[in-house]
């Protein structure tokens, strides 16, 4: 099934993200061994080139390794995906924020309206 | 390494200018969108790669050579109109290539015929328009080219077979080969480019990388074409 890319952000860009967040949801497990470049294109439906491109940067972040010729790895340094799982969840928290405050939103009452959601899941969880 | 090298080539029609000056430059390995409205010289440029049509001025280069029997052997080219006689049977048209062009992979052209359901032994004639751009353009990509021109590979055709020419297209073209694909449906092939030619009134007006320019503008390059060539 092709990837979800939007046609007006870079797609490479598209693609480190997505392949980030599979790291860090643990489709792929530290050391585990990524499909090759053109087994991903054609999965995503990109361009090789787009696909090649992608996973130089993230080699160049160090959260995939290659080996010369038996291919690219995820790395096995959980700190380093511990590290950008809280990065990630630090830029949601802000995002959402900043979308609270274009409603008017301030900060503490955002955060009330965040208790008080989670609550009324455990309401429903129990119903 | 540069493919295919135009320095001001120029075509006329008599008085008129369907292509002025064209400096540029493809490198090999690259997938080329050519983008234009209706009239703005896509297909002459295409044509003069091709060897179809002379230039009026300027030179044009396909791997440092000038446009002959070597670019042409390397060259696989799917025209805007049909050259095949259409009381040709679809397998007709397979030993055709296969005769013709000495990298013809015809294993992986039935391999294609059959993932289509087109059935060979039907003729050319009986099939419906999208059928019939199918069977052309797998005949085209079979073979094993350095540079694919495509000429509105996709026009005729339902979304759900665009996808699968999508994939073939991906699938089949080797790393070091080209293509390069003239079309209007911008929004269905973008995410496959890596780079887009823009050409008005004969004109080249960009030459970029497709993720430069999304970068640059937050933009698909569908809405940037609109907006471009707005009339």
């Amino acid at each position: 099934m092709p990837w979800n890319l939007d046609s007006d952000r870079p797609i490479f860009i598209q693609i480190i993200e997505r392949i980030q967040m599979d790291i860090i949801s643990g489709l792929y497990k530290p050391g585990d061994k990524l499909p090759s470049v053109r087994e991903l294109a054609q999965e995503a439906s990109v361009n090789p080139n787009t696909m090649q491109k992608a996973l130089s940067e993230l080699e160049r972040t160090g959260l995939v390794y290659s080996q010369r010729t038996s291919g690219r790895f995820i790395t096995e340094d959980t700190a380093m995906i511990d590290n950008l799982k809280s990065e990630l969840a630090k830029e949601l928290v802000t995002q959402f924020l900043e979308n609270m405050q274009k409603l008017g939103i301030p900060q503490d009452e955002a955060l009330s309206l965040i208790s008080e959601t989670i609550k009324g899941d455990e309401y429903h969880d129990t119903d | 390494m540069t493919l295919i090298e135009c320095k001001a080539l120029t075509k006329k029609y008599g008085n008129y200018h369907a292509l002025s000056n064209i400096d540029l430059q493809i490198e090999s390995g690259h997938i080329i969108g050519l983008l234009g409205p209706n009239g703005s010289g896509k297909t002459t440029l295409l044509k003069l790669i091709t060897g179809l049509l002379q230039p009026s001025s300027g030179t044009l280069t396909i791997n440092g050579e000038p446009v002959g029997v070597n670019s042409k052997r390397s060259i696989s080219y799917l025209p805007d109109h049909t050259y095949l006689d259409r009381n040709m049977r679809v397998r007709d048209a397979m030993d055709f290539f296969e005769d013709f062009y000495q990298d013809f992979d015809s294993m992986r052209a039935y391999d294609m015929l059959a993932q289509l359901a087109i059935n060979p032994n039907h003729k050319l004639k009986t099939l419906s328009k999208g059928t019939q751009e199918k069977v052309q353009l797998i005949l085209v990509m079979s073979r094993r080219a350095n540079l694919y021109i495509l000429d509105e590979p996709i026009a005729g055709v339902d979304p759900a077979a665009r996808d699968f020419i999508l994939n073939t297209i991906l699938s089949n073209y080797d790393e070091n080969a080209s293509i390069l694909i003239s079309t209007h449906l911008i929004s269905d092939i973008e995410n496959i480019l890596d780079e887009v030619i823009f050409i008005q009134d004969g004109n080249l007006r960009t030459h970029a990388s497709v993720d430069d320019l999304r970068q640059k503008e937050h933009k698909s390059i569908d809405t940037i074409f609109r907006e471009v060539f707005k009339c």
